[in-house]
């Protein structure tokens, strides 16, 4: 039994990015269909705790885009798409304003505007907020103008798997409805991609379920091409303790807040890594300077560093850092007002995807489209905290505008090839076939060992070899999975197929890996630990090639105009460590006039 | 290409799984719309534990098709609502040690009784969509254009409503809708809370109090707090949505003047929302 439908442009995922396309597409006119594997409005954008970063000047008035820009290509190691960076740091003023507009809700400065908060890496208090749970507004008042958008419908957990083709264009996508395990064929005139990133092929990350790279590996089979797939963020806070919460996020706010980094011998470390920006460096230095510390036997009992917020007292944690209250309180039984958390960094988020059109998000796929965290080319090889709810809104709605005029323009009907459909069905049924073979749970499990040892926070040439050769290993084997019931909500029979989805992507991070032979951002080679200037001129691209094989090659940057490339020289100025270090001067006094620790 | 030699020894990782040597029984519900029963699960601890780690060693070591909602696993998307030991709540922040009672080592698991059952833990909760569809969205003034100038404490009544994640626990215990299935009568209290949020937005204008009055059936709510008790966000929501929402609308339809001024001129209360 299938299910087949109709639609101009098909938005797969929907969260923030999936959903700022849908509205895009249909304000533009078109029939629009949301496709989402989870129930609507539990996206991973949910998760985004900090803020959203605008040059809005609210507190800050030196502060604009053409600072954020900077900022960000300094952050990005300068191997971002610039121009996605320029149209970012432009619009995503727009875009804040365009939420309040919906009925979104911020903090206030004292002057009744929206109030912004400092954050890593960023030169000016830059971050609009709600608390710690921006992700959550930002979701809410999305879904709300979605629903009641004329021309758009959303499907609940239905999971596409494959795009389907027609007369050398995407023309649709198949899958499964998770509820009734129904096959799932959706014919489209333009397909956007909104699916994304990937964390769960690692053993300790702040990824769902839902993080398993469907969408990259869904362009990659559909011929689109691969970038940056060696950049991924590791937030420097996630949670260490209890093991069922490791990995868990510990917003960045905590520390745009004052929080202190310290290690098992109550030394504030970042100092030594960062004299100036020290906890609001950026995310790449200050996750390798925790892991540095614990390294050198100077970690936590757990193998992480303490992070206290304490000194900020009760009332202002609880005003700022409501859902970390919570959090702690319910999952450690840690009272983060009263003593300090205990953290180390976990995979957090995806800088790399599928290879973008600054202006219209467009692949290299014809009739494909990709926005937000599927997409690369922003972040380049580190993303600040802050920009990725910005990167969902600005480009989930350029990616939406170009679908709907793309399936406008279209002339004929799109009519898949059927037998792509019949082929995917088949792969997606075939585990349940077989009484005896692989388990999907336990291979995952193997997966992610292999790349938190091969391919996390520090590689080597060997480290990557490795965590390769496990790849192509679970590939063969993954041809004998094996999962028993039936095709509706079955859990296993789902991981059977992401699992696959996951092998392409981390077949991607570790090629591309090998290719950069420097350090860079996100990336850490230990046998090449400088920056190569040679290799800030290129992006690593991965694509299909003959026979099956994934290929790795660099592709130059395009050089950046004068005045553009005049932003990004100097220095990231510091936005607000002062609530941090006056505190810091204060709990050293008090402990060299106790003489403790 | 020759590689650099490797500096370090190895990358891997020893981790510390924090295993305590002791199991628990998960007593989990198991079927579909058709009919089903309890099925037992022993289950070594780790300190720590949530009932979701639980039912995800469950589905990696025993029954990988036992079916369960969830995504962050971090208390922020209300997906895995299900209900421990006959009490509503959210699988990922309820410690199984909290729960369980040394001598008697079972944990309960079953689904949301308010709402038809799909597969085993997983309810079908799309009415609650509907619902929301019904609601007309937030509307500013017209030509009113942000960005607003809004003060905190103007913020800070809403914020509690907005924090809503949408876990449906409260529509689960309510008893209008459980006991009574009287979903053709009241909204729930989620739907209360998403009203209050919007009614008491400082730049909305529409009004919301007939549909309260008629489809949305704030009346039905006795007071009983079950809702709040259950909310996993702390949002007080008969004290801080149903019941200021119960004074708008008594301050309209019940104040003696107004109701004898409309005996007098009986025009139309006011507009219906628009349909849609």
């Amino acid at each position: 039994m299938t299910w087949e439908g109709d639609t101009d442009v098909l938005v797969i995922g929907a969260g923030g990015a999936g959903m700022r396309a849908a509205i895009a597409a249909a304000e533009a006119g078109c029939q629009v269909l949301v496709a989402c594997k989870s129930l609507l409005g539990k996206a991973h954008t949910v998760m985004a705790e900090g803020g959203i970063a605008a040059a809005l000047g609210n507190l800050d008035p030196e502060d604009s885009w053409q600072v954020h820009f900077g900022d960000t290509m300094r952050g990005g190691g300068m191997v971002n798409n610039w121009r996605m960076v320029e149209l970012f740091a432009h619009e995503v003023i727009d875009r804040v304003i365009e939420l309040e507009q919906w009925g979104g809700v911020f903090s206030r400065t004292p002057a009744g505007r929206i109030s912004q908060r400092a954050f890593g890496a960023h030169s000016w208090r830059r971050l609009a907020h709600i608390g710690d749970r921006t992700g959550l507004e930002l979701i809410r008042t999305c879904q709300d103008r979605l629903v009641h958008t004329p021309g758009v419908r959303v499907e609940m957990e239905t999971t596409l798997t494959r795009l389907l083709q027609h007369r050398g264009r995407v023309a649709g996508a198949c899958g499964y409805r998770r509820d009734t395990g129904e096959l799932v064929l959706i014919r489209a005139r333009a397909v956007v991609l909104a699916t994304g990133g990937w964390g769960r092929m690692y053993r300790i990350t702040s990824n769902s379920w839902e993080g398993t790279g469907d969408g990259a590996a869904m362009a990659y089979q559909a011929g689109a091409e691969l970038k940056d797939m060696e950049f991924v963020q590791f937030h420097p806070t996630g949670m260490i303790w209890p093991p069922g919460a490791r990995g868990i996020l510990v917003t960045e706010a905590v520390r745009g807040e004052g929080g202190l980094l310290r290690n098992s011998q109550g030394e504030r470390f970042m100092v030594r890594y960062d004299p100036i920006k020290k906890e609001l460096s950026s995310r790449d230095v200050v996750a390798r300077s925790i892991f540095k510390e614990v390294q050198a036997g100077r970690g936590s009992s757990h193998g992480g560093a303490f992070l206290d917020i304490t000194h900020r007292g009760p009332q202002a944690i609880r005003r700022a850092l409501p859902s970390m209250v919570e959090q702690f309180e319910s999952l450690a039984g840690v009272d983060i007002t009263k003593e300090p958390m205990e953290v180390a960094p976990t995979i957090h988020y995806t800088m790399g995807g599928v290879n973008v059109d600054a202006e219209t998000g467009a692949t290299t796929a014809t009739g494909l489209f990709a926005a937000g965290e599927v997409a690369a080319g922003l972040h380049g090889a580190n993303r600040l905290g802050g920009n990725s709810l910005g990167d969902i809104l600005v480009f989930g709605r350029r990616a939406g505008e170009a679908a709907a005029r793309d399936a406008l323009g279209l002339g004929h009907r799109p009519d898949p090839d059927r037998r792509q459909a019949e082929a995917e069905w088949r792969l997606l049924r075939e585990p349940l076939e077989r009484a005896q073979g692989e388990n999907p749970f336990a291979m995952h499990r193997e997966l992610q060992e292999a790349m938190q040892s091969g391919a996390a926070i520090a590689r080597t040439e060997a480290s990557l070899r490795e965590a390769l050769a496990t790849v192509g290993e679970l590939r063969a084997r993954a041809e004998r999975l094996a999962v028993p019931g039936g095709p509706a909500y079955n859990p296993g029979l789902s991981t059977a197929r992401d699992l696959r989805f996951m092998l392409t992507v981390s077949e991607a991070i570790v090629r591309s890996g090998l290719e950069r032979r420097e350090s860079r951002g996100s990336q850490w080679r230990l046998d090449f630990p400088e920056r190569d200037p040679e290799l800030g001129q290129v992006n690593f691209v991965a694509r299909g090639a003959e026979g099956d094989q994934m290929a790795v090659r660099p592709v130059p940057i395009e050089a950046m105009p004068a005045p553009l490339r005049h932003l990004t020289e100097g220095e990231t100025r510091v936005a607000a460590t002062a609530l941090a270090d006056a505190a810091d001067r204060r709990q050293s006094a008090g402990r060299t006039n106790r003489g403790d620790r | 290409m020759t590689a650099a030699p490797d500096p370090l020894p190895s990358l891997r990782i020893t981790y510390d799984d924090g295993v305590t040597g002791r199991s628990a029984t998960l007593r989990v519900w198991r079927g579909d719309a058709t009919g089903g029963g309890f099925v037992d699960y022993e289950v070594p601890l780790q300190e720590g534990m949530v009932v979701l780690d639980a039912v995800h060693w469950i589905q990696a070591h025993r029954a990988p098709d036992l079916a369960c909602r969830w995504n962050c696993k971090a208390g922020k998307c209300g997906s895995c609502s299900a209900e421990i030991n006959g009490r509503p709540a959210l699988l990922c922040k309820t410690r199984i040690e909290a729960v369980m009672r040394p001598t008697d080592p079972v944990v309960v698991v079953q689904p949301m009784q308010a709402f038809p059952i799909v597969r085993d833990l997983v309810t079908d909760v799309s009415w609650n969509y509907e619902v929301n569809r019904s609601i007309q969205p937030f509307t500013p003034a017209p030509g009113e254009q942000a960005p607003f100038i809004i003060h905190e404490a103007d913020i800070a009544r809403v914020e509690e409503h907005r924090r809503c994640i949408e876990c449906f626990l409260c529509q689960d215990v309510c008893h209008v809708l459980r006991e009574h299935q009287g979903q053709a009568q009241f909204f729930g209290p989620r739907f209360m809370v998403r009203l209050a949020s919007l009614e008491m937005h400082p730049k909305d204008v529409a009004d919301r109090l007939p549909q309260l009055a008629g489809e949305a059936g704030v009346m039905f709510c006795n007071i009983t707090k079950c809702c709040t008790e259950v909310c996993p966000e702390h949002i007080k929501i008969t004290d801080n949505a149903i019941i200021p929402l119960k004074e708008r609308l008594a301050d309209r339809q019940f104040d003696p003047l107004r109701m004898l001024w409309r005996r007098l001129r009986p025009v139309p209360m006011a507009k219906p929302p628009p349909p849609g």
